[in-house]
């Protein structure tokens, strides 16, 4: 079923019957071409860009719980382009111009709103920075702005300027950054991927992966097995063990990483604003709610709740940077999963494994990625080659020392 | 989160820094291969269950210990320091 404007009136007319679910539940089949582990956003845009670009129709997404009910359906929902080191900057970049083009792609209202991302800076050393990134930017081809103090005070006329500890010096502004629904864009894929063929089979763990002589051959699972010549791991903050059923060990711990949002207000927060030296973000949800959070809690936790400390931490920050939030109730916080790797970049690549082939690493950024990550993925799942702009996202490079440290924080999981 | 330091007591979360799974501890010898430096400082087990960290006690008495926990519960079951850790072959 196609969704169009006619469509909802037409529907709306007749007692909205004719909506139909928007993908099947199959069985799973004793064999496919491909499988991809996990059902979250990554996974189920690699199985869309498997069938779309590469015509792999035959192939599985296993889904341990439900489709979209992980870090895709938990998170801050910040879509940007704004990389500075070669590797990162080009596959943000291709990224940000696939959302550009997804509503329209996926017949899917995913709401991408490019209102703009501003990240603020304190200091000289932080405004050369700044610029030196926004010239990256725009030499990649995407935009940026270096925003003086006025400059930002049209933009945000409520932040608090004159704090003591950290005076506002200016911002860099991303106009095409912002947000997007973040669950419609699982259902958009989930959709997508349904619609040219691809098996969606939810509630079904994997609890084995085969492998005989050095080749993958299929899967465990608590629905039985399934054979399959290549296979995918695409499980985020789930990495370690599903990596470990195949032998393996990556360059990955598991951090927490809290948000909140607030009670539905008006309108007053327009852009994605970022505050680095408070470690602090916010932006408004179409819906009205205050969007906001932090750094990660800084130890390996799969709890899928913080502790007390960092939501002191961020509500502090919050109220540095604005304090007209400060009356605004929490409604809601929650604790996502994060695989973070030693330079806080992430992995798409082969393993040693012929066959299998892993997407991982994506520590707390992993949502604006979703649909190049998906389209590389399947460029190598399919060609057995890395994608030009994902070739630098090697799982080896910790041991070879071709590290992207982003941040140059060094090599320790819980820095980046 | 509260950690007992074995020598300081019962203390908030927020004394502490958290420096990564233990690890750190099993230090290759100087002629070690670089895949045996690389496993040392990048690959983790990264358990779903009982780990072992290295935390140091920041605000307190600038120990480093060993904390046995549970990464899904956030329980604390065991706090050791790391010095006598080594010696017991953590």
């Amino acid at each position: 079923m196609r969704y169009s404007g006619l469509k909802v009136i037409t529907e709306g007319l007749f007692g909205n019957k004719g909506w139909g679910p928007a993908w099947r539940s199959p069985e799973p089949k004793a064999e496919y071409d491909a499988i991809i582990i996990g059902g979250g956003g990554h996974g189920l845009s690699t199985a869309y860009y498997l069938a779309k670009n590469h015509g792999l129709t035959n192939i599985a997404v296993l889904e341990k719980g439900y489709l979209g009910g992980g870090n895709i359906g938990r998170n801050t929902t910040i879509v940007r382009a704004n990389y500075f080191l070669p590797g990162n900057s080009e596959f943000y970049s291709h990224s940000l111009k696939l959302w550009e083009g997804l509503e329209g792609e996926l017949n899917y209202n995913v709401m991408h709103s490019q209102r703009g991302l501003i990240n603020l800076f304190h200091s000289d050393g932080q405004r050369d920075a700044f610029a030196r990134r926004g010239n990256m930017m725009i030499s990649q081809g995407d935009d940026a702005i270096l925003l003086d103090r006025d400059g930002v005070r049209e933009h945000l006329p409520y932040l608090d300027f004159d704090q003591t500890r950290f005076p506002i010096y200016g911002g860099l502004l991303h106009p095409r950054g912002g947000t997007a629904r973040h669950d419609a864009v699982a259902w958009g894929f989930a959709r997508g991927a349904d619609r040219r063929g691809v098996d969606l089979i939810q509630n079904c763990e994997v609890t084995g992966i085969d492998i005989e002589n050095g080749r993958v051959r299929g899967v465990q699972t608590t629905r039985g097995a399934i054979r399959a010549k290549k296979v995918g791991i695409i499980v985020a903050g789930r990495s370690g063990q599903v990596a470990a059923m195949a032998g393996m060990r990556l360059p990955v711990e598991s951090h927490i990483l809290q948000a909140f949002v607030t009670e539905g207000l008006k309108p007053v927060i327009h852009h994605v604003i970022s505050f680095g030296m408070g470690h602090f973000y916010i932006s408004q949800s179409d819906k009205g709610g205050l969007v906001f959070g932090g750094d990660l809690d800084f130890y390996a936790s799969y709890a899928a709740r913080g502790n007390l400390p960092m939501v002191e931490h961020v509500m502090e920050a919050g109220m540095t940077l604005m304090p007209m939030i400060g009356r605004a109730k929490v409604l809601r916080s929650w604790g996502g999963i994060m695989d973070m790797t030693p330079d806080g970049s992430p992995i798409i690549d082969k393993t040693h494994i012929d066959g299998l082939f892993i997407d991982c690493g994506w520590n707390y950024g992993g949502f604006k990625a979703v649909p190049a990550s998906g389209w590389c993925m399947a460029h190598l799942m399919a060609t057995g080659e890395s994608h030009a702009v994902a070739r630098r996202f090697r799982l080896d490079r910790f041991a070879t020392g071709h590290l992207l440290d982003e941040e140059g924080t060094g090599s320790q999981h819980n820095l980046h | 989160m509260r950690i007992t330091c074995p020598l300081c007591g019962e203390r908030d979360r927020r004394e502490f820094y958290y420096y990564g799974a233990d690890d750190y501890l099993r230090r290759p010898g100087e002629g070690a291969a670089p895949a045996a430096w690389d496993a040392y400082l990048h690959l983790r087990d990264n358990p779903a269950g009982v780990t072992r960290d290295l935390w140091y006690h920041d605000m307190g008495c600038a120990a480093w210990l060993v904390v046995e926990r549970n990464t899904v519960t956030h329980e604390v079951l065991s706090v050791r320091l790391a010095s006598e850790a080594e010696e017991g072959a953590a």
